[in-house]
């Protein structure tokens, strides 16, 4: 068998960390490989090194047999290696075309950028891959799908042969997530090979031929993915057996908490994003608004924390009209929020651990006394959510956040808004790109939160968590709830009909 | 060598190894430049060393006094000023915001406090408090404008601090002209209780300028320090300065916030105004342009890393070099050196994200 891309005993340390410990990586010439790992296990770095952008301390790398030294990343674009990023290294306010010949424009007389010839290429390569663009169009007026497949036909337009595709499905719908494997399948029979970076166990099975596992910086082993299941590669990456159903009892809802009437929104762009919604949400349930993402979710959430001001309607909060309340009110009526985006909103990065711990409560006993803070509350707040929601940390409570995990930064967050015991707890798409462990016990803690008598509005883009988790499911799409189902009696199929328009009559 | 290397590298040294590399550079340059005009750089080091500690090195063995205490006092005079502003621009950045309107802060704290100082007639105890106080508020209006404006209509402050320096010289020009007793380019002395100044300081540093300021300098660093470190505004003001997202989030109100910074960052520029008038000076005088306590205020809240010590540090380091000036201007040197070396500091404390790249090559090649 012809291997394209070998990496042979990986090791690549960071201070006080192996990131890589003697990995090896064989892909072979035309499949999808996988690299599968949680997050800090060492995929990014692996990539990275083979990408130019570090170098390996120990091992080799080949390419198409021949053994190289990827120094920097246009080495490794000689080579014939493009990589796309998880965040999208696109300008903005240039046109697709303009982005993907950044760097090799094509020019006429005098140094002018000869952009009919260019777009013609660009058409050329997106028809042959089945890559749909508008190759005028500008980035910032095309959704995120086409944003990546820029992205994509960027690296095809430098004759990458291997791709790299760093967690590519992060920031997708479910239809974009399709399109994504379609257009994989289609790179591959074309001949290019292709690295899949991800966590998630379910694209690995669509897609894959191979999957390389690693754990904790160290290579764990490479599977057929025809010849093992879910279970077994997320045994490989987690080190223990891993359960995907949500365990839970049937939820057993009581008084209303949360009653919205008749509410509009405006999006940031000025148009209406929320349309005349009525939703409830009972003590005792999760209830998750569920929908393809920009159907209006992010703008409810928003505007039931008071992040953005409403047009009309009545927010009800045990009874209450909280509409045109301030955040803080909210927040002490007994509000909770984990929001959707964690590093914009949930945390200040530069903060330490107990300084976010203590970021709804600083201004209140024992936390502060007087406008003057208690370092040592601070540190006793926080010792204690640590120890309970086991976050793990490199120092503690004086770790800075920005250092931390994902996955525990989110514990954080969580903790924070479990611990002040709120009647409603709105958790916006709690496990956005966690690793299956942190993922599992952050429903686990959903869970328990629901059963001690909280209302939980979840909003969740990906399908396993809206059918696992929620009780009821309230379908969003263009700002209007299209139906509401019950999570037992529901499927895939019925909810991907809904999230598309498709109405149904309500069902309680 | 291997320690010190590892010390440099850390990542949690750089707070103070940066600076100090900006420092090293600075001087390291500055001697580069003396050594191709054909001057002895050692010259530029005792003039420093002269300016600072009044200590004349060319004297030593020659009999005559070597120690002079009126360079010592006059290198407070220098740094006072600068270190306020520093805490200016720095409290102001901790907010977020970039407060370049120290310089126009500290013309009207000036001229608020000489203008108080020659009309009222206060008792004695009660004057000198209620001049500094109309210094330090003055400042703090001036600031608050670009603040407010920032937070209701979101204003850009740099453009209406930059604006209001101007507004700042000229109407303090005018209306100095205007106050009793003034002439074209100075009021007339403020009475001796409503100043600063101090015989006994005067005295003992040899009859240099040195007077109380410091005194209110001190309680300004102790002040700055402790409203960021310990109060729950402070604990706002740094939220809203890393991430005013999150701090919406958390229900903080980020506008009021950030008019408040603001206004508190134009009284420790007021203050300064009024330490150079009522200390300094006597007397309110009539500028012909910027004296640039403000935008030296920039470089120190820049070298400081914005905290209080730092501040400290970087007003000394920048009082130094104003300090030794004149000095070097007498023993030979341009005075133009100290401020190439000043430049060059603050272009290399600018350019610490380079530094910091070769920190970790160096790590790296280790």
């Amino acid at each position: 068998m012809e291997y394209v891309v070998e990496m042979l005993n990986i090791t690549k340390e960071f201070p006080g960390i192996k990131a890589n410990d003697d990995v090896t990586l064989r892909v072979e010439k035309g499949e999808i490989h996988a690299l599968l790992g949680e997050n800090g296990a060492g995929k990014s770095t692996l990539m990275s090194v083979l990408f130019g952008l570090y170098q390996a301390e120990k091992g080799t790398i080949r390419i198409h047999g021949k053994e190289v030294d990827i120094s920097n990343p246009n080495v490794a674009n000689k080579h014939g290696i493009g990589m796309v990023h998880q965040h999208f290294k696109l300008v903005h306010n240039f046109t697709v075309t303009e982005n993907i010949i950044l760097g090799l424009e094509p020019t006429k007389s005098f140094g002018r950028i000869d952009i009919d010839k260019a777009a013609k290429k660009v058409m050329e390569i997106s028809q042959k891959y089945g890559l749909k663009v508008d190759p005028h169009s500008k980035i910032e007026d095309i959704t995120v799908g086409m944003q990546q497949r820029v992205e994509i036909l960027k690296m095809l337009y430098r004759n990458a042969e291997i791709l790299i595709f760093d967690e590519p499905t992060a920031v997708l719908t479910p239809q974009e997530i399709k399109e994504l494997m379609g257009i994989m399948r289609e790179l591959v029979k074309e001949g290019k090979s292709i690295v899949l970076i991800t966590h998630k166990l379910k694209e690995i099975s669509m897609v894959a031929d191979h999957c390389t596992v690693l754990r904790r910086g160290r290579y764990i082993g490479t599977v057929k993915v025809s010849e093992t299941t879910e279970e077994e590669m997320a045994e490989m990456m987690v080190g223990r057996e891993v359960s995907f159903e949500v365990d839970k009892v049937p939820a057993t809802p009581s008084d209303i908490v949360l009653k919205i009437e008749n509410l509009n929104i405006k999006n940031s762009r000025n148009l209406m994003a929320v349309k005349n919604l009525n939703l409830e949400v009972k003590a005792g349930e999760i209830l998750c608004v569920a929908g393809i993402d920009g159907n209006g979710q992010s703008e409810l959430i928003k505007g039931i924390t008071g992040l953005t001001k409403i047009e009309s309607g009545k927010i009800l909060f045990d009874g209450q009209d909280i509409a045109h309340d301030s955040v803080r009110n909210r927040t002490l009526k007994g509000i909770g929020h984990i929001p959707e985006d964690r590093h914009k909103y949930g945390l200040v990065l530069d903060f330490s651990l107990e300084e976010n711990m203590a970021l709804q409560s600083y201004f209140q006993e024992p936390l502060s006394k007087n406008g003057i803070l208690q370092p040592e509350a601070l540190r006793k707040h926080s010792d204690i959510l640590i120890e309970e929601f086991d976050i793990r940390s490199g120092q503690g409570s004086v770790t800075s956040a920005r250092s931390m995990s994902g996955g525990n930064q989110q514990k954080a967050i969580i903790a924070r808004e479990v611990e002040r015991s709120p009647r409603l707890l709105i958790a916006a798409q709690p496990t956005r790109g966690l690793d299956v462990g942190a993922i599992e016990y952050i429903h686990q803690r959903l869970v328990r939160e629901r059963d001690s008598g909280k209302a939980i509005l979840l909003m969740s883009l990906e399908m396993e968590e809206v059918l696992n988790l929620s009780d009821r499911i309230a379908v969003i799409y263009e700002g209007e709830i299209v139906g509401i189902v019950d999570a037992t009696k529901t499927n895939e199929n019925e909810l991907g009909l809904m999230m598309a328009g498709s109405r149904k009559g309500k069902v309680d | 060598m291997k320690k010190f290397i590892d010390f440099i590298t850390n990542e949690k040294n750089h707070k103070f190894v940066i600076p100090a590399i900006a420092i090293f550079l600075g001087f390291f340059v500055g001697s580069i430049i003396l050594i191709l005009t054909g001057q002895n750089p050692i010259k530029l080091f005792t003039s420093i060393i002269r300016g600072v500690l009044g200590i004349d090195m060319s004297r030593i063995g020659s009999g005559r006094s070597v120690f002079n205490a009126r360079y010592v006092g006059e290198y407070f005079v220098f740094a006072m000023p600068i270190i306020l502003t520093g805490l200016s621009v720095a409290f102001a950045f901790r907010t977020g915001l970039f407060n370049i309107g120290a310089e126009g802060q500290l013309l009207v704290g000036s001229f608020a406090s000489v203008a108080a100082g020659v009309t009222l007639d206060l008792p004695g105890v009660i004057l000198l408090p209620v001049v500094i106080l109309s210094g330090t508020l003055a400042g703090a209006i001036w600031g608050f404008v670009p603040g407010i404006l920032k937070a209701k209509f979101n204003v850009h402050e740099v453009v209406v601090t930059i604006m209001m320096n101007y507004t700042a010289l000229y109407l303090t020009n005018y209306y100095l002209k205007q106050l009793p007793g003034s002439d074209n380019v100075k009021s007339i002395p403020l009475p001796a209780g409503a100043t600063l100044k101090s015989e006994f300081l005067i005295e003992m540093t040899n009859r240099s300028r040195l007077h109380w300021g410091f005194i209110l300098v001190i309680i300004a660093i102790f002040i700055f320090w402790y409203i960021i470190e310990k109060t729950t505004f402070g604990y706002e003001l740094k939220a809203v300065g890393y991430n005013p997202h999150a701090a919406r989030y958390a229900g903080m109100k980020v506008e009021r916030n950030a008019a408040l910074s603001m206004a508190i960052a134009g009284a420790f520029s007021g203050l300064a105004g009024t330490v150079i008038a009522i200390g300094t000076f006597g007397y309110g005088r009539v500028l012909g342009s910027f004296e640039n306590y403000g935008f030296e205020g920039i470089a120190v809240a820049l070298v400081g890393g914005n905290t209080a010590l730092g501040s400290v540090f970087g007003g000394l380091l920048f009082g130094s070099l104003s300090a030794a000036q004149p000095v070097m201007q007498s023993s030979g040197i341009p005075r133009d050196i100290a401020i190439i070396i000043s430049s060059t500091i603050i272009l290399f404390v600018a350019m610490q994200n380079g530094i910091k790249i070769i920190l970790k090559r160096i790590k790296g090649a280790k």
